[in-house]
Formats: structure tokens, C-alpha cells, sequence
């Protein structure tokens, strides 16, 4: 009870897990596809930038899908870069690289400003052009930021043929992003085209944007290159620097580089466990959320069921209501749980009924017990397949799910139900039948709780707790409440 | 609405009534080891056990234990007019098929319906495949003499034996009732089938009133005659036997279940590990501060002789 209370409290208070469910956040999964073919007998490299720490964003998980390649990381000039390697490869091939990300409120860039400050590779006119443009640009700007802008206002000018010998052209972002790097360089400002997505809706090829990134001294800033207007807008992934992202390829042929991204939610828990990576707490690394994700569906479920057990104990022992078998109510709580609630009361009931009538049928045939109950399941499971092929039939999807039912406890339920029926009369097996259901109704309502759900399987140590309370209701000695009733002849 | 439960659990508490809860956890976890619930759960195991203590028990006519043995029913049911059938492990009644008279292949049960002989098997059969055993395992089935009721309790009985329920605590008998067959419990003895529950004056032996389904009767049902004040005969002999099932069983909280026949007198039925609580109903008295009494002054080696004292004494309605 206190270690679960404890390491909960620890979890809750410290790291900052969600005690609510719905503490959800907008997450962007941005994948990179890089599709080509390889050349025969040729080693392939293929090196992608990918994000490090983007502004802005929070990088939460990532994925690099790349059988059967050698792959490496490094880190260069504030950008990262994987290296995908293959000794032979033949046809077609695919990349991937896929990274999660969530907006975070505050930006712990770390303001590293470049050793140096490269001189740009111009044609001796272009030279000539930018020389006399810091010049201009010089008398008319006060700072880093005024300088920037007004580098790009004036390549934004038309129908000038300076400007036109510069951007060679090409007057698209990325372009003079490159050039007005080049400007700032040679008035020695550290300056570099920064590469990124605008993660507004979700999409396939995914159109990378340019923006001219400069360093101020102290942080880097981020304008526009076709306006010149500072700041970086909302919902900007910044994915390389300095270069686009495809850096470098080898060996391959026809390479084509695709990004998509969908919008995800993570509940907020996601963030926390990241809080807790850096904190290095062991708490969330060795938590359920380590698991793959098909098997935390699968816990999410499994977690609840101590719960599910411990009202069936409250059921049984302190209200001390009837029910046929110790679980079966909470089997047939999780069959609800694909059912949904009323579709589920209803096939059941129906089922059970339509069982309780074949069973009389066979109580003609003298059966002995054990072919009996083969009997009843196989007419369970024909009821079950004609409901699911009728109510499809007609248009009633629910009717499909009846499949889910557990069949072998349907079948004890109707045996139980019809050796209850002749021994004690109906009203008691329809009692006890009632128990049942009831108890299955309360157990899925408490089940199916999506905050229950949530707080079990990021607090797992909670069913220590249920454990301490399990344990506390065995020693309960009370009375049980059905109890009042049956000795109300002693209290009037 | 909240206070009523309340003040009806501790109305239920002032008058030291047991309930299930209580009763599994202090009394039946303490003083029954968990070892000795074969001897009585097995009619058959204890049956043998008592007539190894000369307790007398209704005589064993066969055990059907395996399937094959159902042809030889009607060699084993040769010659006898009347007889009983039983699940070995069954509890509460159930699965107990009495037999009175039989002509021509046909049995006739108490209540004059007739059963043939394949229904007769079939009864068998399910009670070896398990369906009235504690827990459905395999069980057996045994054939035993049918017990002929005492003509005390004719009048207040209705087509079956009624039987007399001892609770005895770690050996001292310290509540009683005596169970009257009724129409609807089809002549079982088993109050949760229908019949009447009549407490019975540990001092003395005489019945009191009787409960039917949480009710208070005064009258058989069926016939009409009032169930109390009767004198239950031999009732010294009863008292003793039922605090001799303690020595013969170790289980510290036993219900032993005894009949009168008409010839032999006093006749164990079966014991049971987790006896009802209904006996308290039948006697408007609460289990607690009898067992509370036991605990207090009850000596763990004493005879049987000082134990039935002790509960005369104690117990009695002075």
C-alpha cells in the first residue's frame, strides 16, 4: 500500500504524469521517404539531415526503417546527419526516417554560433555587386536584424539587373535565402538558409520551405526570405541548416526524397516520460510505455482487471449478491467492452435464452454432463454464427460483435442457469442470472472508464493498492448486506 | 435510506447473529482444517467413520463409481422396496432421489411419481458425471436404506424424513433444529428447498416455532398440525451423539445432521464442514455469544458427557 502510494505520488508529483486522461497534446508524426534504384556493383550511401533540437518543437520519438543497411548518426555544425550504407543492393529501394514531434512551449536552444564565418563562392561581377550592396545596406540598417531585412527587401526588388545577375534567375525563397547568406557572410554575419516544414494539416509531399536563419550574437533569428519580415511562424519544423536535407548519395540512381506528416495525439504523459529521460528517473524508463504498442493495448485492458475482480469481492462479500461462477462476470465485462454496453445486454440475454431452451430440449435426451455441455456449445456457436450472418443481413453491425462473446461461459451460464432453473426454481436462477449481469454491468462501467484505464496503466503500482484493498476485504467479517434482509426476522 | 442499513446491521450485531462472512473467516478458516473436509464431504468416508465410533448410520446398500456399474443397478436394487439415492460429495439436498416402493422396473418416489429405469440411471449417471458434487468434480453415487420417520414427527411431516441439524462447536452441540419436509421441498429436509426450519430447545429437546422461507410459522403447511412444543425423543442420546462427531470428525465448527427412524433410533446422516446460518432464523437466536460462551468457559479436553452438560446448562431455555 505504501510502496504503491508512494511510487505513485513520486510519479504523479516529481515527473509530472497526468493523473487526468484527456491531458492530451497535438503531435506531429513528419516522416522522410527517400525512394531510388540502386546501381549494380556500387556501394550505396545515402545521407540525410534529419532534426536536432528543432525551435520550437519537442522531439519525441524517431524511427529509422532501413533493412538490412548500416546506419550512423553524427553530428556536424549543429546539424545531424544519418548515413545509410550498403555494400550491394539491387532495384528498388526505400528509406525512411520518421520523427515525432509536439510543440513545446519554451526553446532551450543552446545560441552556438559558428567557428567561422565561410566566404561565399562568388563570380568576380557578383562580387562586385554584393560589395557595393553591404555597402548601401551598411548606411541604412542599425543592427544584425535591420541589416538582414534589408538584404532581403532588396532582393525582393524586380526589374533589377544587379539583383538579377545574383540570384541567377531563380527568384524562389530558397534562392535567395542562399544569396542573402552569402551577403551577410561577406559583411562577416554568421547566416545560413534553414530548411523546415510548416506543420499546419496533415499531407503527403510535404513542400520543404526555406528561411534565412542569422545569428545576432547572441541567438539565432529567423526571417523570411521573400518578405524579410522576422520570426520564425507557429507550427515550424526546422529540419536541416546550412544545406537541404538530402546531403549526399552514392551508387544510387533516380533517388527521390519525400516528406509527409500526420497529426497524432499523445496524451501528455509522452512529454513526461521525455522529462524523465533527462532526468534519468528509472521510474517511467521501466514503465509500461516501453512496451510496443499493440502490447500496451493489450495491458491497458489486462491492468484493469484486478479492479473488475475487486468488485466482483465488493459484489459478492459485502453486498452479497448471487452470480453464476467467481469471474465469469468479469469475461463477460470485457466481452461488453467490444459490444458496447446495450448491444452486449442484449445478445447475451438473447443468447442465454435461446441456450436455456435448446438445454431443455436436450434434458429430454438424458444426456450424460459432459457430452451435454459439448451440446450446448456447439448450439451456442450456431446461434452465435446465424445472429451474426441474420443482423448482418439486415444492416445491424452490432449484431457481428456477438462473436466476442466468451463461449464457454455462455455455456456454463446456460447449464448453470437450467440445473439452478430445476433444482431451485426459476426465480432463483433468474436471480442469480440478474447477480450475473449486474455484476458484469458494473464491472465493464468501472472497466471501460477511460480515466480508470489511464491512471492503472501509468500508475500500475495503484493495484497494490487494490491488492491492500483485496486483501483488507478478505478479513471482512460484517455483514453482508443481502444478510439484513435474510435475518430481518431478528431486527424488526 | 443510509442510517437504515446501518441500524439494521447493528440491531443484527446486538442480537449476535452470524453472518457468512463472520462465519468463513473467524469461525470455519480457524477451527477446520482444510485436511479434514474430505472425511465429511464423502458421505460415504464418513459414514464408515462413524460406524467405526458406533454411531449408527442408515446401512449402506452399494456405490456406483464408474459408469459401467450402472447395469448392475437392478441386481443391486433386487429385493429392496424402498431405498435412497446420493451423491457422495453432493451438498444442500441436491441430486438426493428417495425411493419408496418399486413394482415392475417402475420407482415410485415420495411424492408418487414414477420414475423408470432408465430415468433411474440417468439419475445416476449425473450424479457421476458430477452435476450435484461440490465443485461438479466426478462423483459417486450411493444406495443406502431409507429411513422410516419416527411417529412423533408424522403429523408435521410431509412425505420424507425430517432431520434433525446440531451445530456443534468445538464439540459442545450449541444451537439445534429440526427440519420438516414440505410439499414443495418435494420431501427433502433442506430449507432453502422449501421446508420448515423448527428450532429446538437445547435444554429440553421440545421444538419451537418454525420458519418457512424467512417466515414464522406455527403450523405445517401441508398438514396443518403445529410444529412446536413437540418433544423430540431420545433427545440426551442426540445431544451426545451429535458432540461425539466432533471426536470422530477434528472439525471445530460441524452441523451434523441426525434422523430418528421408526426401528433403530438415531441415525447420522452426513456432517458438514460450512453448515447455513438459517438454524439461527428457525431459533430467533443469534450463533455469537453461544459460541462467544464456548471459547470463554468451553475446557478442550473435556468428555462428552461434560460437554453436553456444559450445553444443557448454558444453552438451555431455562
Amino acid at each position: 500500500m505504501t510502496v504503491g502510494g508512494g511510487l505513485f505520488l513520486y510519479k504523479w508529483l516529481a515527473l509530472g504524469v497526468p493523473l487526468r486522461a484527456d491531458n492530451a497534446i497535438q503531435a506531429w508524426t513528419v516522416e522522410a521517404r527517400i525512394r531510388f534504384t540502386a546501381q549494380p556493383d556500387k556501394p550505396i550511401k545515402v545521407r540525410l539531415a534529419v532534426p536536432l533540437r528543432p525551435p520550437g518543437f519537442g522531439l519525441l520519438d524517431e524511427t529509422f526503417v532501413s533493412s538490412g543497411y548500416g546506419l550512423s548518426t553524427a553530428v556536424r555544425d549543429g546539424d545531424r546527419e544519418a548515413l545509410w550504407s550498403l555494400r550491394r543492393g539491387r532495384g528498388q529501394q526505400e528509406l525512411y526516417y520518421q520523427a515525432v514531434v509536439y510543440p513545446a512551449r519554451e526553446s532551450t536552444r543552446p545560441a552556438s554560433r559558428p567557428q567561422r564565418v565561410e566566404p561565399p563562392q562568388f563570380s568576380d561581377a557578383q562580387a562586385v555587386v554584393v560589395a557595393g550592396l553591404v555597402g548601401q545596406i551598411r548606411a541604412h540598417s542599425a543592427d544584425i536584424a535591420t541589416f538582414t531585412a534589408q538584404t532581403l527587401i532588396r532582393l525582393a526588388a524586380r526589374d533589377n539587373s544587379d539583383i538579377n545577375l545574383l540570384l541567377a534567375g531563380d527568384s524562389s525563397a530558397e534562392r535567395r535565402a542562399v544569396v542573402a547568406a552569402g551577403i551577410l557572410a561577406t559583411a562577416g554575419i554568421a547566416a545560413r538558409p534553414e530548411y523546415g516544414f510548416l506543420l499546419h494539416k496533415e499531407g503527403q509531399r510535404l513542400p520543404l520551405l526555406t528561411r534565412l536563419e542569422v545569428h545576432d550574437g547572441e541567438h539565432w533569428l529567423s526571417f523570411d526570405p521573400l518578405t524579410g519580415l522576422p520570426g520564425r511562424p507557429d507550427g515550424f519544423l526546422v529540419w536541416s541548416r546550412g544545406a537541404p536535407p538530402l546531403r549526399d548519395s552514392d551508387g544510387v540512381r533516380h533517388l527521390r526524397l519525400e516528406f509527409s506528416a500526420t497529426e497524432n495525439t499523445y496524451e501528455a504523459l509522452t512529454a513526461a516520460r521525455q522529462r524523465a529521460a533527462e532526468r534519468g528517473s528509472r521510474a517511467l524508463q521501466f514503465s509500461l510505455l516501453s512496451l510496443p504498442v499493440q502490447m500496451q493495448m493489450v495491458y491497458r485492458v489486462v491492468l484493469t482487471m484486478p479492479l473488475g475482480a475487486l468488485i466482483i469481492v465488493l459484489l459478492r462479500n459485502v453486498v452479497g449478491i448471487k452470480a453464476f461462477g467467481t469471474f465469469a462476470p468479469i469475461l463477460i465485462a470485457l466481452a461488453f467492452r467490444e459490444t458496447r454496453l446495450l448491444n452486449g445486454l442484449l445478445l447475451f440475454v438473447g443468447i442465454v435464452a435461446m441456450g436455456l431452451a435448446a438445454r431443455f430440449y436436450l434434458e429430454r435426451l438424458k444426456l450424460l454432463l459432459v457430452p451435454r455441455l459439448a451440446s450446448v456449445l456447439t448450439v451456442v456457436v450456431l446461434m452465435m454464427a446465424a445472429l451474426s450472418v441474420l443482423t448482418y443481413q439486415l444492416g445491424i453491425g452490432a449484431g457481428l460483435s456477438v462473436a466476442l462473446f466468451p463461449m464457454v461461459i455462455l455455456t456454463m451460464t446456460i447449464e448453470r442457469m437450467s440445473v439452478g432453473w430445476e433444482e431451485a426454481g426459476p426465480s432463483e436462477a433468474l436471480q442469480q442470472a440478474a447477480g450475473s449481469l449486474f455484476a458484469a454491468v458494473l464491472a465493464y462501467l468501472v472497466m471501460t472508464n477511460r480515466q480508470v484505464q489511464h491512471l492503472l496503466f501509468m500508475f500500475p503500482e495503484l493495484l497494490l493498492i487494490v491488492l491492500a484493498m483485496t486483501l483488507a476485504l478478505g478479513r471482512y467479517t460484517g455483514y453482508r448486506l443481502t444478510e439484513l434482509r435474510r435475518f430481518r426476522a431478528f431486527a424488526p | 435510506m443510509i442510517p437504515g442499513p446501518w441500524r439494521r446491521a447493528r440491531a443484527l450485531r446486538e442480537r449476535g447473529v452470524l453472518g457468512i462472512n463472520q462465519r468463513n473467516g473467524d469461525f470455519i478458516a480457524r477451527v477446520n482444517p482444510r485436511r479434514l473436509y474430505p472425511l465429511v464431504d464423502d458421505k460415504v468416508r464418513s459414514k464408515t467413520l462413524a460406524q467405526a465410533a458406533g454411531i449408527q448410520v442408515p446401512p449402506l446398500y452399494g456405490v456406483i463409481a464408474i459408469q459401467h456399474q450402472v447395469l448392475t443397478l437392478p441386481k443391486l436394487l433386487e429385493g429392496r422396496e424402498d431405498f435412497v439415492v446420493k451423491p457422495v460429495n453432493g451438498s444442500g439436498g441436491n441430486g438426493v432421489l428417495v425411493i419408496v416402493s418399486q413394482r415392475k422396473g417402475r420407482y415410485r418416489k415420495a411424492s408418487g411419481a414414477q420414475l423408470t429405469q432408465d430415468e433411474l440411471e440417468h439419475h445416476v449417471s449425473n450424479t457421476l458425471s458430477g452435476l450435484y458434487s461440490l465443485g461438479g468434480q466426478p462423483d459417486a453415487a450411493m444406495i443406502e436404506y431409507r429411513v422410516h420417520v419416527d411417529p412423533v414427527f408424522e403429523p408435521i411431516s410431509y412425505q420424507g424424513v425430517p432431520d434433525l441439524r446440531t451445530v456443534v462447536y468445538r464439540g459442545y452441540p450449541v444451537l439445534a433444529m429440526v427440519r420438516l419436509p414440505t410439499a414443495q421441498s418435494d420431501g427433502k429436509a433442506n430449507l432453502h428447498q422449501g421446508a420448515i426450519g423448527a428450532g429446538i430447545d437445547v435444554g429440553s429437546g421440545i421444538t419451537g416455532r418454525g420458519v418457512w422461507r424467512n417466515e414464522v410459522v406455527d403450523e405445517h403447511l401441508d398438514t396443518g398440525h403445529p410444529v412446536s412444543g413437540v418433544q423430540v425423543p431420545q433427545w440426551d442420546t442426540l445431544l451426545e451423539l451429535a458432540a461425539r462427531c466432533y471426536d470422530i470428525s477434528g472439525l471445530g465448527y460441524l452441523g451434523v445432521d441426525f434422523v430418528l427412524d421408526r426401528d433403530f433410533g438415531p441415525m447420522m446422516l452426513e456432517m458438514n464442514a460450512r453448515p447455513g446460518l438459517n438454524i439461527q432464523i428457525a431459533n430467533q437466536t443469534g450463533l455469537l455469544p453461544r459460541l462467544a460462551t464456548v471459547d470463554a468457559h468451553g475446557r478442550s479436553g473435556a468428555s462428552v458427557a461434560e460437554r453436553v452438560a456444559f450445553a444443557k446448562e448454558r444453552f438451555g431455555r431455562t
